[in-house]
């Protein structure tokens, strides 16, 4: 099925597109069609900056259970480093 | 009849005036022919489409895919036209039948045009053959495996409207085509959409293939069922061929 459904945050990261790097602003996250991955439905996700184009963008399909993992790993990554430490909110007191 | 056919990108107008592109294939000789107008589904304008469109070239007939995401993303690969119309909140019914209006007007216009117009949609497409069925004068349409027809699509999609209420303007022939196993339409949402055009007197002929879920036509995904795809396009093609015959 097309879900139709997507959540949308708004990012502040970088990412290796097609064209380079580039600076990336929003991420889209849903579950739908994959392009790529042998799956019905995959959990994806795409990391873009819509004032670059559509070429902009990083993308990733994956499995629920891959997803999951990510999850996990992203907040035992984020336990295990002193904290705030890739905080932009940090960064930016210690620039100032 | 020579089997020779042309296809490839042309720019085609909108019925609400903006310049789109969309991919024509239609055979070089004979006629007249009747046409189709091919919605693609939420993947986009991509390869699989036009191989679908080739299909019904070479079934005799010329065929026609607006790019429903070439506004927000003129000249995009079509995953990445995809990913950027979804994060903008996806393609509103509205211009869905705009874009449909003009590929229709665009076909009707071509050298050996016998002016008769059918519409097949896949998946989000299949939703938006009957809506188009629903809003503009088709002579036959196929809906295959659209969710949401019957059931209200997600709340968040303000411009996508519910469907069954508009069935009483059905104005072509529906051919729908299902898997058993999907849930997205689910039979019990494709026999509710076959009983009220049966209580409207609404011409319609509905298959539902056991062993086969949503996407089955396709054949790169995993869902692809040979079996169902090929009595599909069997069913399509006598379900054309009555109805867009001059």
């Amino acid at each position: 099925m097309c879900t139709y459904l997507t959540e949308k945050i708004e990012i502040d990261a970088s990412g290796k597109t097609p064209q380079g790097w580039t600076h990336l602003t929003q991420a889209t996250v849903y579950v739908d069609h994959p392009v790529h991955h042998p799956q019905e439905h995959t959990v994806n996700i795409d990391f873009i900056n819509p004032d670059r184009g559509p070429a902009a963008r990083v993308a990733l399909e994956m499995t629920q259970e891959a997803a999951e993992a990510l999850v996990a790993a992203i907040q035992q990554a984020l336990a295990a480093a002193p904290a705030g430490l890739a905080s932009a909110a940090a960064a930016a007191s210690a620039a100032a | 009849m020579s089997d020779t056919m042309t296809a490839g990108t042309v720019t085609i107008t909108s019925g609400d005036g903006t310049e789109i592109e969309a991919y024509l294939a239609h055979p070089v000789d004979g006629g007249p022919r009747g046409g189709i107008v091919v919605i693609h589904h939420m993947p986009g304008y991509d390869a699989w489409t036009k191989e679908v469109v080739r299909r019904f070239a070479a079934d005799g007939y010329a065929a026609l895919c607006p790019n429903l995401y070439h506004r927000q993303a003129p000249g995009a690969a079509p995953d990445d036209a995809a990913a950027a119309v979804r994060a903008t909140g996806g393609v509103a019914d509205d211009q869905v039948v705009a874009d449909v209006k003009g590929a229709m007007d665009h076909l009707k216009a071509l050298d050996g045009a016998n002016g008769r117009i059918g519409v097949i949609g896949h998946c989000s497409g299949g939703r938006q053959s009957f809506l188009a069925a629903c809003s503009l004068d088709l002579d036959a349409a196929v809906d295959c495996y659209g969710a949401f027809v019957v059931n209200d699509p997600p709340a968040e999609r303000t411009n996508m409207k519910p469907l069954l209420g508009l069935a009483p303007q059905l104005s072509a022939p529906l051919l729908g085509l299902f898997g058993a196993d999907d849930n997205f339409p689910g039979p019990q949402e494709t026999a509710k959409l076959a009983a009220e055009l049966e209580r409207l007197g609404k011409d319609h002929e509905f298959h539902t293939y056991d062993g086969a879920g949503h996407a089955f036509f396709d054949t790169g995904r995993p869902n692809y069922r040979p079996e169902a795809a090929t009595d599909g396009y069997e069913k399509i093609a006598g379900f054309f061929g009555r109805h867009l015959s001059a």
